[in-house]
């Protein structure tokens, strides 16, 4: 092979290469929270780009929940715009700010666009991504919307790299479809961690945060997998399930004698 | 200087022209039947023919005296009367009192004998030819107000004088037309071309000029003339209550003149105090306001053209030019815009006028040009140049003071300001009510604890609102889902009163209870009026998949769930929300 023919192979793979590194993007990522999700995601949930979260049509709140997670992890303290179309908040529910709060997300930030229909809300969150003000966009679609076609994702993607802002797309009760997403999700939910074994078994015993069954389906830049993270509220992050579904107080090194006759864990009040 | 048109009264006892429903008998004389009573066309009706109807376009306007003495009136009034001497009578009833009455009618009739007011059957047996047809005063009303569309082209101040005529505050605005005169003539003559009969004057008091524009079209009372141009008019063209002028012809008091010559306590005590007003006004006396249809905006620029335009990229084109022009004006007085109004005048009289509303005061012309192509481009119903533009406005109805602020380094002034401008395009695009921000709300029912308000409005006071601090290391208490309409489910049966379910079905699916928590006891507000209502006991409730739902159970037992004799009723319970 002769020299100009390698040194023109090294030209373009190094272009090759300088075109994937911008078109991955990755200096900016946040971490979740989740150590085994962070590690598989090379740290963290990428900015400026395009992630999905598909969930089955029972399953809206609690994806509902995860994209709020990831959306209060990318937006750290920046203003949040939420477009809906008017058919999912029939179906499921509006999005209710006293929720968003116990969840310790700032509904302060949040702005909402209330779309009547999959076109209106597709074109306004491309024009929302081109605004470099914000910390992140949320779609939230209902149903298999045609509009939201290879082409679409791509355009969501590009208006997200020029400006810097996250776009997250919430799809309930959508098959995936191929697109230019960074990552996708499947969401559904997960029990809430077994009860402590001093504490009699079932139905009166309270659940904690929410827990996410998520699986990472598509990952552009690395494996995919699956993990039971948990939503934690008060660090606002995500984390590994706790193995209790509320905080336990830790057994002190001497206990009053009358205290002995109880089981070793007691729950906190 | 004011103006109104109207309708040429009956008063002088001569035709009350035809109001302008009479399409049928219009179109027969060969003008557009677009312009008639029951068509929804919003043009002014095609320039064809001139000869049939009259819109009496009474232009009273005066009192330039001493520069800017009086506000002068113009005075339009319609009437669509056809003058085809070979032509059958027509009339126009409508059913008043449970008769049907003549409501107007043209010369033909006239000079068969029938008047105003005379029953149909009367009418006929007087003149068996008549041709009739149905009032209809919707049609009419929307002529009007599309007439006056049209005469904003003119003066921002057009007040409506049902049924027929319209004053135009022409104060100021004389001149861009050549003159009063000239003005007068461009009004009535543009009307007239349409195939409208008009009566047009100039006065320096709306009264006045309506007066005057009851006997004579094109005539301009000069200041201080007043009393003369009106003296020798019938007291009918006052327009007064038809007992008040019964009144005063009983009394001798044939014309204005003679009125005008009693003393005004006679008067007074007879016909009482507004008629000395409205007698005042006539003769220029005293004036009184109009209401002009819209208010004035602060800031007005247009553009005319001697040649409609109808490319987007011209009308674009000038659009932003007009902006520049406007964001100039207000600058020099620090102001910027909250509400903004471009108004396209079709060739063809037509007006189509686009609001835009800011969250913010704008002083950027692109911002203005960005914010109109947004909006044209979503229009349901497109911006339609038909044969072109000739006039295109922008005002500003409203206005603040810029306050400049301080850039932080930080750039949050600068993220603030961008956020609201995503607002304002995104609202000019899918309209503001649909662009929201949440503000609490201090009451603990959980479908009324968040009010949704514009964002366009109050994103300030929702980026600085005190919400409710969550209790830290509590699990989530409030759903993140939250239905508008608590959704009824199926519980087969309550094992323990007060206690949850073990199993519910919503939407056709069985839920079984694995965890519960509650239940959260929230009364209605019962110290409000209409605020009672049953307690409401909450559940958080997980199911054997992980699901959270919110129910709740309507009512307590024992005290709330009886009926009138006491006897327990069975509880209804509701799905209220989705936890994440």
């Amino acid at each position: 092979m002769s020299t100009a023919r390698m040194s023109t192979l090294a030209t373009l793979r190094g272009s090759i290469e300088r075109l994937e590194q911008g078109a991955a993007h990755d200096l900016n990522k946040i971490a979740l929270g989740h150590a085994a999700a962070d590690s598989v995601l090379q740290g963290g949930l990428a900015v400026a780009a395009v992630h999905e979260v598909f969930a089955e049509g029972h399953q809206s709140a609690t994806a509902t929940g995860f994209i709020a997670g990831l959306a209060g992890r990318v937006s750290s303290r920046r203003p949040l715009v939420w477009v809906r179309q008017d058919f999912s908040e029939i179906e499921a529910g509006a999005l209710s700010m006293s929720g968003l709060a116990e969840l310790g997300l700032d509904p302060r930030l949040l702005v909402t666009v209330r779309a009547a229909d999959t076109d209106a809300a597709l074109r306004t969150a491309a024009d929302a991504l081109a605004c470099d003000a914000l910390g992140a966009v949320v779609l939230e679609v209902w149903g298999q919307a045609r509009q939201l076609d290879l082409v679409a994702s791509r355009k969501l993607t590009l208006a997200a790299q020029a400006s810097g802002v996250t776009a997250l797309l919430l799809r309930v009760a959508a098959e995936p479809r191929p697109s230019t997403a960074e990552t996708r999700w499947i969401v559904r939910a997960a029990h809430s961690p077994p009860s402590a074994p001093s504490m009699p078994a079932a139905p009166w015993s309270a659940w904690g945060a929410p827990v996410f069954d998520a699986q990472l389906v598509r990952n552009r830049h690395g494996p995919v997998g699956r993990w039971i993270m948990e939503w934690n509220c008060d660090e606002s992050q995500f984390s590994e399930p706790a193995s209790h579904p509320q905080p336990v107080v830790a057994t002190p090194a001497r206990r009053p004698h009358q205290a002995e006759a109880f089981s070793l864990q007691r729950r906190a009040s | 200087m004011r103006g109104r048109a109207g309708e040429r009264g009956g008063g002088n006892g001569s035709a009350r022209g035809l109001p302008l429903s009479l399409t049928p008998r219009a179109s027969s004389a060969r003008l557009d039947p677009r312009k008639g009573g029951g068509n929804n066309s919003d043009a002014l009706g095609d320039t064809s023919h001139n000869t049939n109807s009259r819109l009496p376009l009474p232009l009273a306007g005066e009192g330039w005296g001493g520069g800017f003495a009086a506000s002068d009136t113009v005075r339009i009034e319609g009437t669509s009367s056809t003058s085809i001497a070979d032509s059958y009578p027509t009339v126009v009833v409508a059913k008043q009192h449970n008769a049907i009455l003549i409501h107007s009618l043209d010369e033909a009739a006239v000079r068969a004998g029938v008047s105003i007011g005379l029953p149909l059957a009367n009418a006929r047996a007087i003149c068996p030819e008549l041709t009739v047809f149905d009032a209809d005063e919707v049609a009419d009303r929307k002529m009007l107000e599309d007439i006056a569309d049209w005469c904003d082209r003119f003066t921002p101040l057009v007040a409506l004088d049902p049924p027929h005529g319209l004053y135009l505050d022409i104060t100021g605005c004389a001149h861009l037309f050549g003159g009063e005169r000239a003005l007068l003539q461009i009004v009535s003559g543009a009307l007239s071309r349409r195939g409208f009969a008009v009566s047009a004057a100039i006065a320096s008091t709306a009264i006045c000029a309506r007066t005057v524009t009851r006997h004579a079209s094109g005539k301009i009372v000069a200041d201080g003339e007043e009393a003369e141009a009106v003296a020798p008019l019938p007291v009918s063209a006052l327009g007064a209550e038809d007992a008040i002028t019964a009144g005063l012809r009983r009394a001798g008091l044939k014309t204005i003149g003679d009125v005008a010559l009693r003393a005004p306590h006679e008067i007074t005590a007879r016909f009482g105090a507004s008629f000395t007003a409205l007698l005042q006004q006539a003769l220029g006396q005293g004036d009184g306001p109009i209401s002009p249809r819209k208010p004035l905006p602060d800031y007005i620029v247009e553009k005319r053209f001697p040649d409609p335009v109808a490319t987007d990229t011209v009308i674009a084109m000038n659009l932003s030019a007009l902006a520049t022009m406007l964001v100039t004006a207000m600058d020099k007085q620090g102001k910027g815009a909250r509400k903004l109004e471009a108004s396209f005048f079709r060739t063809d009289g037509a007006v189509r006028t686009i609001p835009v509303e800011t969250g913010r005061p704008v002083t950027k012309p692109e911002v203005i040009d960005r914010l109109f192509r947004e909006r044209l481009e979503a229009l349901n119903d497109p911006l339609d140049p038909g044969f072109g533009f000739d006039l295109i406005r922008l005002s500003a109805s409203r206005t603040e003071i810029v306050v400049q602020q301080q850039r932080d380094l930080d750039a949050n002034v600068h993220d603030s300001d961008e956020l609201s401008a995503l607002i304002d395009r995104i609202a000019a695009r899918i309209g503001g009510k649909r662009v929201v921000v949440h503000l609490p709300e201090d009451t603990h029912i959980p479908e009324s604890a968040v009010r949704a308000v514009s964002a366009q409005h109050h994103l300030a006071a929702a980026t600085q609102a005190a919400w409710p601090e969550r209790i830290a290391g509590e699990p989530p208490l409030r759903p993140l889902r939250l239905f508008e309409k608590p959704e009824p489910i199926k519980v087969p049966f309550a094992t323990v009163p007060d206690g949850p379910p073990h199993q519910f079905t919503w939407r056709r699916v069985t839920h079984a209870v694995v965890r519960v928590e509650g239940p959260e006891r929230i009364a209605m507000e019962w110290w409000k009026q209409n605020g009672d209502g049953p307690t409401r006991d909450y559940f958080r409730i997980e199911d054997e998949a992980g699901q959270r739902f919110w129910i709740f159970r309507d009512g307590l037992y024992e005290s709330e769930l009886a009926d009138e004799e006491g006897e327990p009723t069975p509880p209804r319970w509701f799905v209220h929300g989705l936890f994440a």
